[in-house]
């Protein structure tokens, strides 16, 4: 299958690693990837800040990069984002109603129904579990809200988390409670989210994982940041990277 | 008093001196409240116990109903179609309560509903009133009121009985003192309580006895109740108050006038209706299949109950909600308190901090859609963005009230508010929009990018990273940021791939 890659805009200047990882899994399995490199950003930190009008030329310019692709012989779009892909998925089409652009709004829909996050695309799509990883590693995985919630990939990251070899899974209490990101949330409101991301940090020291994982850059920036603060030793390693990982 | 109902008129972007009075809008903006509210040791654990118990206890019930889901719909329908034909509703409901010799009467906002009941409770010639714990109510300072004119206002349901002798607020909509603990009660109690018996213990049931005693003699002497309502049935003019104790059925019984303060939301068409609310209400809220108590009356009945019947109706900033056509969706709103049991912020920051008589996931879009956005800094400006968007108040709601999609919504009302009352844009307005420009355009994003890798990256190789300058100093107080990488990914991808697509 060719599948084009949406890196999103923290992934292509803060995390490459992280598309790198998901070009070199899709590729193992024998897909092919393209990059269309004129893609931006979703405009998701400008929706959820308050700043719709803002936000809309950065949806107009997403959908006309990626409708070209899919018109080009791509059949789906991955973004390793649960966040991202929600934002494409659930915010897109309305944001371009209320700006009264009922056409954007319907291109809008037909590149969200062919946008997966990396989870879906290999489990839903591509029809795999085990993506041939191995990963000799303690780890646990935090859902992140918006993959869990708005997206609702279930269980679908830890399938293919367990069919990775060598890897020592445990899991984590209170998974499904928020780390306190939340975008600008974090600097807007700073100390509540230091306080959610307490939480969250000793519930991964619980675990005595060396790797906490995930399936969002952006909330493991957030895990990580605080964990690398107080200098525990756990590190965050992306969902792609540990199925990208081959020793 | 008129009927009108001030429909769709004021838009919610703007200020709301109609909402001045009462209590939904606290004096700071809940970032700063909300960090005394954290430094607060006990709070942070009464609560962490408190919601993780009636979480669990909640979702345990609602697995065992098999259409759960359906009745989620049909609740959200049913308000749906409410919000459509309210001033047609209300006014049935109207009808139906004077049919049966009841007395109602239109309030535009607080000040106008204080008077009303407070003018009431005068002309009965009684100097103390016996109170269901009702949400309205508080949203409007009753109390505060009555106590002006030298009524007194005992509350009777126990934990808003614990908050009004500790000189306290409610701080959660179904368990007003949740941010208490056992010991902090007895003490309020042995300090507080007329006539307790100073030796009591912490043991709940010693507390309850203790409240039991006291309020039993409050109940037999009390002339006049007020009350507020779960639901009034239009078709019928039925009032309905749901609880657990059974002190709500003693005010609604025993004295001589009721008065019910209901928000005109509350509103339902036919006792049809109830059949799907009393199935969701209970399990969503106290976790129950049932709660133990459901009162319904029909204006005034000869020979039993109160003999004198009072419906003050309650606009106070909800025409305003109903005017924005996707806020309008938070007046659906059922009051059970799942959304704040789930929410990740209240658990942490508890109810005080929101300022407003409604807090959490509800309140952070309620209280703003009631009082109006300023664009300014009043401190409900503040509430739409206290929260992370995880989603959690969205997945039990049960009438499926988009509290993150709404947040979202109000978050725009409010940047476009400030956009048209200033001349200059707020630094973040200016970010967001250069932020914008530059992503609108791949090249200008890819030097971008470079230029942000460059200034963090380059000049400090090896160094460990400066705090970020204010406001992202917010980030860095307590997380460490990350370095954006020497080469992003679209400049790897040209490097190793050649151009792309
Ligand atoms: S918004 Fe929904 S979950 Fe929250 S109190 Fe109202 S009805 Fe309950």
């Amino acid at each position: 299958m060719k599948v084009a890659l949406f890196i999103t805009c923290l992934g292509d200047v803060l995390f490459p690693e992280v598309g790198k990882a998901t070009v070199a899994v899709l590729e193992r399995l024998g897909h092919e990837v393209v990059f269309p490199r004129d893609q931006t950003c979703c405009g998701q930190m400008h929706t959820n800040t308050g700043y719709q009008h803002d936000a809309a030329g950065l949806v107009r310019h997403h959908v006309e990069v990626f409708e070209r692709v899919l018109a080009d012989g791509c059949e789906a779009v991955v973004a390793p984002s649960g966040s991202c892909v929600g934002s494409v998925r659930h915010q897109h089409a309305a944001l371009a109603r209320r700006e009264g652009d009922e056409a954007l709004a319907v291109r809008a829909e037909a590149v969200a129904a062919r946008t997966f996050e990396l989870s879906e695309l290999l489990v839903d799509v591509l029809g795999v579990t085990d993506v041939g990883a191995a990963y000799p590693h303690r780890v646990t995985y935090h859902p992140t809200c918006h993959s869990l919630r708005l997206l609702g990939v279930g269980d679908r990251p830890l399938r293919l988390l367990r069919a990775v070899r060598g890897i020592d899974l445990v899991e984590l209490p209170a998974a499904d409670s928020c780390c306190g990101f939340g975008g600008t949330f974090s600097i807007k409101n700073a100390d509540t989210s230091t306080a959610m991301l307490a939480d969250k940090m000793s519930s991964v020291l619980a675990t005595r994982a060396e790797v906490v994982t995930a399936g969002d850059a952006s909330c493991l920036m957030h895990i990580g940041g605080g964990l690398s603060r107080l200098r525990t030793g756990v590190r965050p390693v992306h969902l792609a990277e540990i199925l990208a990982s081959t020793t | 008093m008129s009927t009108f109902l001030g429909m769709p008129g004021v838009p919610v972007r703007g200020p709301a001196a109609d909402t001045a009075v009462g209590h939904l809008t606290g004096d700071r903006p809940f970032p700063a409240a909300a960090r005394d509210s954290l430094a607060d040791t006990q709070l942070r654990r009464n609560l962490a116990h408190a919601t993780s118990t009636i979480r669990a206890k909640r979702a345990a019930v609602v697995t065992e109903v098999p259409d759960w889901e359906a009745l989620r719909d049909a609740g959200s329908a049913i308000k749906a179609d409410t919000m459509a034909r309210l001033p047609e509703l209300l006014e049935q409901l109207e009808a139906n309560v004077v049919a049966r010799g009841g007395t109602v009467h239109w309030a535009r906002d607080a000040a106008e509903a204080n008077r009303i009941v407070t003018d009431l409770v005068r002309a009965t010639g009684a100097d103390e009133v016996v109170k269901v714990k009702s949400m309205a109510t508080q949203e409007i300072g009753l109390n505060e009121a009555l106590e002006a004119v030298g009524v007194t206002a005992h509350e009777t349901d126990l934990a808003e009985l614990i908050v009004q002798l500790g000189h306290d607020r409610p701080s959660h909509i179904l368990v007003p003192a949740i941010h208490r603990g056992r010991a902090e009660i007895r003490e309020i109690f042995a300090l507080e309580m007329p006539g307790v018996d100073p030796s009591l213990t912490d043991e709940p049931a010693v507390l309850a006895a203790a409240a039991r005693t006291h309020l039993r003699q409050v109940f037999l002497r009390a002339r006049v109740a007020v009350s507020g309502a779960n639901f009034g049935v239009a078709e019928t003019g039925t009032l309905t108050v749901v609880e657990s104790e059974g002190n709500g059925r003693m005010c609604l019984t025993l004295p001589e006038t009721l008065i019910t303060v209901m928000g005109i939301e509350k509103v339902v068409p036919s006792w049809r209706d109830l059949e799907v609310f009393l199935q969701l209400l209970p399990r969503s809220s106290t976790g129950e299949r049932m709660n133990p108590y459901t009162s319904t009356w029909t204006g005034v009945t000869p020979g039993d109950g109160p003999q004198e019947f009072h419906l003050v109706l309650l606009d106070n900033g909800r025409t305003r909600a109903l005017a924005d056509d996707l806020g309008r969706t938070a007046l659906h709103c059922i009051r059970c308190s799942a959304c704040l049991n789930v929410c990740p912020v209240y658990e942490r920051t508890g109810g005080h901090a929101y300022g407003s008589t409604y807090p959490g996931p509800i309140g952070a879009i309620l209280t703003p859609l009631l009082t109006g956005l300023t664009g300014g800094d009043d401190p409900n400006d503040s509430l739409p963005y206290a929260s992370t968007l995880c989603g959690a108040c969205y997945d039990v709601c049960p009438v499926k009230i988009n509290i993150p999609e709404i947040l979202v919504q109000l978050r725009a009302e409010h940047t476009e508010a400030h956009a048209d009352r200033h001349r200059l844009p707020t630094a973040e307005a200016a970010a967001m929009k250069a932020v914008a420009w530059s992503m609108a355009d791949p090249a200008r994003f890819a030097r971008a990018g470079r230029a942000a890798a460059l200034a963090r990256h380059g000049i400090r190789r090896g160094k460990p990273l400066l705090p970020l300058p204010p406001p992202l100093n917010g980030w860095t107080a307590s997380r460490d940021a990350p370095r954006p990488s020497a080469e992003s990914f679209r400049d790897w991808w040209a490097r190793t791939r050649g151009p792309s697509s």
